[in-house]
């Protein structure tokens, strides 16, 4: 018996022109579709003449260059995919991989030493300064929303109501009673808590998106509450005149029972700057190390339940409504500290500073940096905050580069930047779980079967 | 001798709308006994399920489960949280439901949770580190190594469970289940998707439960080997009413039951009986 022939050599390379014909058509259909998008959008302009009236111009040339351009870019793409399914992650070898996890400890070890350094560093700039304030400021919303989820896997789109709570609780409180801020600051974080609280009950039984729309509307009534409730938040017109901290209990001032004169410094307004970074810096390590500290007690591994099968949860006899209260009371308590911390550092809040802007920027540092990956959120709200310092030269295009940086983010890296889960304990070793079984903020079923 | 009753079903009757999916149903299961709840699809075997652990209200009836040192609860009345903690009824489910982004550890230690979390003070304890909650911690762990080893996924313990093979996120569930002590473990059909080999070692398991820990097994399975070698009493449902119930002998030779499994007309049920080996 001969063996069976083989298949004919031609076969190969007629399949290379069907994926290369293929690739074409795929290239081609992108630039239809962009041509489509912006042969109004860009092809044809109306301006205004020298008489007053519309004058009408076109930009075929310009239009040519974007559709070739997509089309080339499809093309390349489509050509590469084709070869070889490389993916940035096949890329490192594992034995690198396995080096980089080990390398995360240091990584947070550094990034917490050069955060403890900034002010030092960068003492003659205030601008750098005024930016390290905001970043860390972020940072502290990010760990709190990172609780709500993060680890409890409940969708919150209106994180930026605690932040407001927060603010004006201290704004209130400081003004009509004269209390310190180390008196305030607590009770703004309580507050912040029992608003909390107050959302987390009627929305106890909504999961995923419905959560996420019902949390929007609370984070909308309480900037339209703050707007129209004139006589107790000064509507739009806000709080002005928020004492400003003291180091415990010096004033930042020039007088002679200043902090300057105290320690027998010249006067220089960037004491105050200095106090206000390490002062959030602390409160975001706090917030750093009760997360991590939760995410070990069986309050943390019962959030974490939730998030992956509330249904289960039930049924080992975990009280589902207190668990999502709290984790619930517990990120807004945080996003209420970051608020307070806020009023102080500023001396002036209206509604205008808590739009759901905010709260979808704290949600994108969260998601960016990965669910439940403390250092990821870090990294995550400096990318972001100082990113979009940096892009600033790029003028107009700016939201352009921003939005290129996020699509990249979504194709590369859907899961965040830290995607792995750490385990809370381990018997032997611990091993990180990959984010693909990992659930995150999503819908689930509502009944077991 | 007759084992106390641990779990009474009283008129029973589950109706979704028109539907009625369970209909008066009374039966007892004992302590220290595995009864085994079977039927064809569709008879409301997993409705009973989420009736008794409180994921559904029955619409009348009554569920009462009494412990062996006296305690007594109506389970009908109770939420679903407080089945679990107070009366100590565990489940499983037809699709297993892990956590699976958790390592097997965790997921039992969750299951220790009600204990746990007494220990860590509600959290206050736990945030500061107290002695107290450590020592809990770690008789949480071993218990978790235990019921691992018994299963026999003790060396994949730091593993997450949804890597587990579909066999082992079974037992999985079983051990986790049973670290909440649990008086009634009520189990969806533990068997299936299972080879002969594990379903062979299930059943040993099962009979460990039973006797070594004294849980009393409440469980679902259509898989006849299964079932009349470990049951110690079958309930046989069809259409949400029961149609035998007795010790594996009696119902094995039942003609209802062999006419609501095989759909055949009652003069072919001896034939039709005989082929299949029963």
């Amino acid at each position: 018996m001969s063996e069976p022939a083989p298949p004919p050599r031609e076969a190969e390379p007629a399949a290379k022109r069907l994926d290369v014909l293929a690739a074409v058509k795929e290239a081609a259909i992108a630039a239809l579709v962009a041509f489509g998008l912006f042969v109004l959008l860009i092809g044809i302009r109306t301006e205004q003449g020298p008489t007053g009236a519309l004058v009408f111009t076109t930009r075929f040339g310009l239009l040519a260059e974007i559709v070739a351009a997509v089309f080339v870019g499809r093309l390349l793409r489509a050509l590469t995919s084709r070869e070889a399914t490389v993916s940035i992650g096949n890329l490192v070898p594992a034995s690198l991989k396995a080096a980089a996890s080990g390398l995360a400890v240091y990584a947070a070890a550094a990034f917490v030493a050069f955060a403890l350094l900034v002010p030092i560093i960068f003492y003659t700039n205030r601008y750098v300064l005024d930016l390290a304030i905001l970043i860390v400021t972020y940072t502290m919303l990010g760990f709190g929303l990172n609780i709500v989820v993060g680890l409890a896997g409940l969708l919150d789109l209106g994180y930026v109501a605690f932040y407001a709570v927060g603010a004006y609780s201290y704004a209130l409180i400081a003004q009509s009673f004269g209390l310190s801020f180390w008196i305030c600051l607590p009770l703004a974080g309580i507050l912040a808590a029992f608003a909390g609280l107050l959302l987390g009950f009627p929305v106890l039984r909504l999961r995923g998106d419905y959560l996420a729309i019902v949390t929007l509307g609370f984070g909308e009534i309480i900037r339209l509450i703050l707007l129209n409730w004139q006589d107790f938040t000064g509507g739009p017109n806000g709080i002005s005149g928020i004492p400003r901290p003291s180091f415990f209990g010096l004033p930042f001032t020039a007088a002679d029972n200043g902090f300057a004169a105290t320690f027998g410094l010249p006067y220089s307004p960037t004491h105050r700057v200095v106090f206000l970074y390490y002062l959030i810096l602390a409160l975001a390590l706090l917030t750093n190390w009760v997360t991590l500290r939760l995410r070990r007690l069986p309050i943390g591994r019962a959030w974490e339940a939730l998030r992956e099968d509330e249904i289960a949860s039930r049924a080992l006899g975990i009280n589902t409504t207190t668990t999502k209260l709290t984790a619930f009371s517990m990120g807004a308590m945080f996003g209420g500290f970051a608020g307070a911390f806020f009023a102080t550092r500023q001396g002036f809040i209206s509604p205008e500073s808590f739009t759901f802007g905010e709260s979808a920027l704290v949600l994108a540092i969260v998601v960016l940096g990965g669910m439940g990956s403390q250092l990821g959120v870090a990294v995550a709200a400096t990318a972001m905050l100082g990113g979009f310092e940096l892009l600033r030269g790029f003028d107009q295009y700016r939201m352009l580069v921003f939005g290129a940086a996020m699509v990249a983010i979504v194709i590369y890296r859907p899961r965040g930047l830290v995607s792995t889960r750490t385990p809370s304990v381990f018997l032997h070793q611990r091993k990180t779980v990959p984010a693909a079984i990992v659930q995150d903020a999503r819908a689930g079923t509502e009944t077991p079967a | 001798m007759k084992m106390a009753e641990i779990l009474t079903v009283e008129h029973l009757t589950m109706r979704f709308g028109g539907l009625i999916a369970v209909s008066d149903l009374s039966f007892v299961a004992r302590e220290r006994e595995i009864t085994a709840l079977i039927g064809p699809n569709g008879a409301g075997k997993t409705t009973l399920f989420n009736c008794i652990t409180g994921f559904y209200k029955p619409t009348v009836g009554r569920l009462r489960l009494a412990h062996p040192d006296g305690a007594s609860f109506l389970l009908e009345r109770m939420p679903g949280f407080r089945i679990a903690r107070e009366a100590r009824v565990a489940r499983t489910f037809q699709n297993v439901r892990l956590f699976t982004g958790m390592t097997l550890l965790e997921n039992l230690l969750v299951a220790q949770h009600n204990t746990l979390m007494l220990a860590s003070g509600f959290t206050m304890l736990g945030l500061i580190g107290s002695r107290a909650y450590t020592r809990a911690e770690a008789a949480a762990i071993d218990k978790a190594r235990y019921w691992l080893d018994r299963v026999g996924i003790a060396a994949r313990a730091d593993d997450a469970a949804g890597a587990l093979p579909y066999g082992a996120q079974r037992r999985l569930e079983i051990a986790r289940a049973m670290c909440t002590d649990p008086a009634l473990l009520c189990l969806d059909e533990p068997a299936a998707g299972l080879n002969n080999r594990e379903s062979a070692e299930l059943n040993e398991l099962l009979h460990a439960i039973r006797d070594e820990h004294g849980t009393s097994i409440l469980l679902i399975e259509h898989d006849m080997g299964v079932v009349m070698e470990i049951s110690d009493h079958i309930v046989v449902l069809d259409y949400g009413v029961k149609i035998a119930d007795g010790a594996p002998d009696e119902v094995r030779n039942d003609a209802k039951v062999i006419a609501a499994y095989l759909g055949v007309a009652d003069e072919e049920v001896e034939s039709a009986g005989l082929e299949v080996g029963l």
